[in-house]
């Protein structure tokens, strides 16, 4: 973007107006790197000065992305980063927050706080980087992990189901939810760059290999010659479709359950055609329920991108709408709202 | 009944009196004790009020435990204290009677609804015979009147069920109490009116059973004459009647008008704290935003996040709702940002006695959270004074960028007292500036500070060029970069503390009531302060010698604590909890402090703490 210094010259913001001088410290070869990337290359673009940026996260490996942001930001307490953020956006409306962090932090600790930021539709752009494991704390199972998964803290395989991230999200009435991965920075700049512009409540899962503790937990659906059979990339208005021959699609049966079917058995007027934009969440729950696992073919791209009232803004309507009733507050009056008596 | 009016009889003047209203907590108790003060307050009366019910919303009808009361102690002159024996017990049916009457000194006044003392009911309140009958009421004024079936009488003509009816008996004892007390009646038919608009026949029942109860009391033999109570002479001003937790949350609106700063409030549902929440929904003209979170950790988060976005973040609880909130506390000290919370204490531990008073959180406010992590504690000291301490804990927590704990408790939150109205244009300007510029050549160090308050600027988004991170993790002096270098840490554990114990020179002078020749002090912090002082009053009325002091800073202590303390031999401190402010003055000052302790969800008498005050000195 175009913006403005003291001298009121033109200034071309480039991405190392977002980087902090803080080293970036994750193991190499980490994920992280690449979301990391994908973020700052993306902000240039979006017209918005650094200063209007609000980096908010919790504990955990993903959660220390704030500090390698040149932005405002707050690395916070476990899973609370969502409230934390809240708070931000409905004191300062103007701002743009955005959430990071990983699956243990978001859907389990933070659980709660992500599913009422998401209800509420607060203006946020939350990011969570799926690795579907404990990085920072050195390898226990995290609640998006397989059942049966050996870990550290499960020996003998995990008891645990997981939760489906896209579907979690759907469930808790999230207006934006889309899906990415960190081996495809343009993939994510677009999900980024979606989630940013919706206003309301933006959750985006981004798979990311934790390659120290679940090294190649994406690669059935992730390896460079998998994707064309593994990924299913969601188009808004356009048939459900993929396969290195493009010959695989989606379809609905009777009960509303997507299937995966071979386009030349059913027909090519079979397919679901994806509308990002229906009020009626059960298509996008639907497409969030064919793969329950990475090692199937696994939808990317945006789930739902619907309008609903965002919080901030209702909250400020409430704002506006009592002083036009009864005007703006006067201490002294607010005192004498009760009987009230003199003594001489 | 005979014919007599007032007029043929005299009027006997009081001083004061205490009137404890109980019955079931389907009965309306709370209503009527409210409306009993209301209009006191509007007399001009000086008042005290203690609210006790239980937690249940509705427990088992007509048993001790679902009893439900309301004590209100007016006075034609000053008073601190809702009084300890009440003169007058209004019983609604016998378990109301069963569970007042130990606190009834013999002589008193019993007022019963004699039409709910039969079997049932008697037995529902564990009584083997009836105490009417059975003579262990002798020691007592007695006056038993069929409430119930007046009342009854009363509405049956406005086509009123007399299911329904029964519903109004509450009125019927207002009524009554109100000839007694010689209060006008006006008020109460005018609030009747407006309550039940729309409720015709509620509206009319109620108005009827009123009516029915002032009426009786005029014609009724049952009493010789009425009593009066005349005006209080307070200090000239303009009063109303407030209770502590809408003081403190007028004391919030004010302080963020004070500060220029918008007033940003979170918190969960929690008795006895919600008030407050409800109350500040209401002013949305001030252009408060108020946020019912889905937890007690998301409503302190949500007060965190608007304290860094440049709003005033204040978010309130109880006991239970601390514990949560210990950690977003702990990152707001290490954030070193702005913020209020409000711990209106309850019984504990655990859920404990939710809708009952205590001052057992004062050890946790100081210490209750992991690391080396101080922060400033404010407590209230009477309902009306929760306006000033919450202005208080504001100022504080903007000045030295950090969070402050305001401590009231349920006997507060709940109880009313007449409110002398503060001059609004007189109110300080508490308003602290936001960092504009970068502090350290071109770079912008958020942890630099100001070197008098040790406060670290405060850089809201937004600022061109001020771009900073902040987090839990330790950070470098100065810079404020993450940083796990030993010295470093220890230097900031160091500054944080100092940060805090600096503010007691921006405190006053501890609340010292001395007494020539006094070699023992009564200290007391928190809603103690108003029996505290009716205790040394009496005490010295008896011409004993004792000084009283009085805390409303408890961390850092006032700077002149220490040799206030050393001037006395002995140390006396009553409060509702174990001794937790006699073991931080004993470990501070190495002074001979003693507890004096009640843990009964009840607060102090005042002749109670003046008996073991005395106690203590012989």
């Amino acid at each position: 973007m175009t913006t403005s210094d003291d001298q009121g010259v033109g200034v071309k913001l480039a991405r190392k107006d977002f980087q902090s001088d803080q080293e970036v410290r994750w193991c190499p070869g980490c994920g992280d790197y690449g979301i990391l990337a994908a973020i700052q290359f993306l902000m240039p673009d979006l017209g918005v000065k650094p200063e209007e940026m609000v980096f908010v996260s919790g504990i955990g490996c993903a959660a220390r992305l704030p500090y390698y942001m040149n932005t405002y930001g707050i690395h916070s307490i476990h899973g609370r980063a969502p409230a934390i953020a809240t708070g931000v956006a409905l004191a300062r409306p103007d701002l743009h927050v955005w959430v990071i962090g990983g699956d243990g932090d978001m859907l389990s600790i933070g659980g709660n706080h992500l599913i009422h930021a998401l209800r509420r539709n607060v203006n946020l752009t939350i990011v969570m980087f799926n690795n579907q494991i404990y990085g920072l704390t050195k390898g226990q199972y995290s609640p998006t992990s397989e059942m049966g998964k050996v870990t550290k803290s499960t020996p003998f395989g995990s008891l645990d189901h997981p939760f489906n991230p896209i579907s979690v999200a759907l469930g808790a009435e999230a207006s934006f939810v889309a899906r990415t991965h960190d081996m495809d920075r343009k993939h994510m700049m677009e999900m980024f760059r979606r989630a940013h512009e919706h206003r309301g409540g933006a959750f985006v899962e981004v798979y990311q290999n934790c390659n120290v503790f679940n090294d190649g937990a994406f690669d059935t659906i992730l390896n460079k010659d998998a994707r064309a059979n593994m990924l299913i990339d969601l188009k808004h208005g356009e048939p459900v479709r993929f396969g290195t021959e493009r010959e695989l699609g989606v379809t609905m049966n009777e009960y509303g359950e997507a299937k995966i079917v071979r386009i030349e058995e059913v027909g090519e007027d079979r397919l679901v055609v994806h509308d990002e934009h229906r009020r009626d969440p059960s298509l996008a729950f639907s497409l969030s329920r064919i793969a329950d696992h990475p090692n199937m073919p696994t939808p990317v791209g945006i789930f739902r991108d619907v309008e609903r009232p965002t919080y901030e803004g209702e909250l400020q309507a409430q704002l506006v709408h009592a002083v036009e009733r009864s005007g703006p507050g006067e201490l002294a009056a607010l005192l004498r709202s009760a009987p009230t008596w003199e003594v001489n | 009944m005979t014919v007599n009016t007032t007029s043929a009889r005299d009027t006997e003047t009081l001083d004061r009196v205490i009137i404890r209203f109980a019955g079931d907590s389907g009965d309306g108790m709370q209503l009527v004790g409210d409306r009993f003060t209301e209009l006191s307050a509007a007399f001009g009366n000086d008042l005290a009020t203690l609210p006790n019910f239980p937690a249940e919303i509705r427990a088992p009808a007509g048993t001790i435990a679902g009893v439900s009361s309301f004590q209100v102690h007016i006075s034609d002159h000053d008073i601190v204290t809702p009084g300890d024996a009440p003169n007058v017990l209004v019983a609604m049916n016998p378990a109301a009677l069963k569970a007042n009457l130990r606190d009834m000194v013999p002589g008193t006044t019993l007022l019963v609804n004699v039409d709910t003392f039969d079997t049932r009911n008697l037995d529902k309140a564990g009584y083997e015979s009836n105490p009417l009958r059975d003579h262990s009421l002798d020691a007592y004024t007695v006056f038993e009147v069929p409430m119930t079936s007046i009342t009854v009488e009363a509405t049956g003509p406005l086509g009123v069920k007399p299911r329904d009816a029964e519903r109004s008996k509450n009125f019927f004892a207002l009524g009554l109490i109100c000839w007694m007390y010689s209060r006008p009646t006006q008020g109460v038919a005018e609030w009747i009116e407006k309550r039940f608009t729309g409720k015709q026949q509620v509206l009319d029942a109620n108005l009827a059973a009123f009516k029915a109860g002032y009426a009786f009391g005029e014609t009724a033999e049952l009493f010789d004459h009425p009593f009066e109570v005349l005006p209080a002479k307070l200090p000239p001003g303009t009063y109303r009647n407030v209770t502590g937790n809408v003081a403190l949350a007028y004391g919030l609106i004010a302080a963020s008008l004070q500060a220029k700063l918008p007033l940003l409030y979170s918190s969960y549902p929690i008795t006895p704290a919600s008030d407050i929440l409800h109350e500040l929904s209401k002013h949305k003209n001030f252009g408060i935003k108020t946020l019912q979170a889905e937890d007690e950790i998301a409503a302190a988060g949500v007060a965190i996040g608007a304290a860094f976005a440049g709003s005033l973040g204040v978010t309130a609880t109880s006991g239970p709702g601390v514990d949560l909130k210990s950690e977003a506390m702990g990152l707001a000290i290490s954030l070193e940002l702005p913020m209020v919370l409000v711990d209106v204490q309850r019984g504990g531990p655990s859920t404990g006695l939710p809708t009952k008073t205590e001052q057992a959180d004062l050890l946790l406010a100081m210490y209750g959270r992991h690391g080396e992590a101080p922060l400033p504690i404010v407590a209230a000291k009477s309902p009306a004074d929760c306006f000033d301490a919450a202005f208080e804990a504001v100022r504080i927590a903007l000045k030295y960028r950090t969070p402050v704990m305001l401590l009231t408790d349920g006997y507060l939150a709940n109880g009313a007292e007449p409110w002398v109205l503060p001059d609004v244009d007189a109110l300080p300007d508490i308003s602290v500036p936001f960092a504009t510029k970068p502090n350290h050549g071109d770079a912008f160090w958020p942890y630099l500070r100001d070197a008098d308050t040790l406060a670290r600027p405060w850089a809201i988004p937004g600022t061109p060029g001020l771009m900073h991170r902040v987090g839990g993790l330790e950070k470098e002096e100065g810079t404020g970069n993450v940083s796990y270098e030993p010295e470093n840490h220890e230097r900031m554990v160091h500054i944080r503390a100092q940060k805090i114990a600096g503010i007691a020179r921006d405190i006053p002078p501890v609340d010292h009531d001395p007494d020539p020749g006094a070699d023992v002090l009564v200290l007391s912090w928190g809603s103690v302060w108003g029996v505290a002082e009716s205790a040394v009053s009496r005490i010295r009325a008896r011409g004993r010698r004792i000084g009283r002091a009085h805390l409303r800073h408890l961390n850092p202590f006032p700077a002149d604590l220490g040799d206030v303390l050393r001037s006395y031999r002995m140390i006396v401190v009553p409060e509702m909890n174990l001794g937790q402010l006699s073991k931080l003055v004993r470990a501070d000052f190495l002074v001979d402090a003693r507890s004096i302790t009640k843990m009964q969800g009840l607060p102090f008498g005042a002749a109670e703490l003046e008996q073991k005050i005395l106690e203590m000195m012989d």
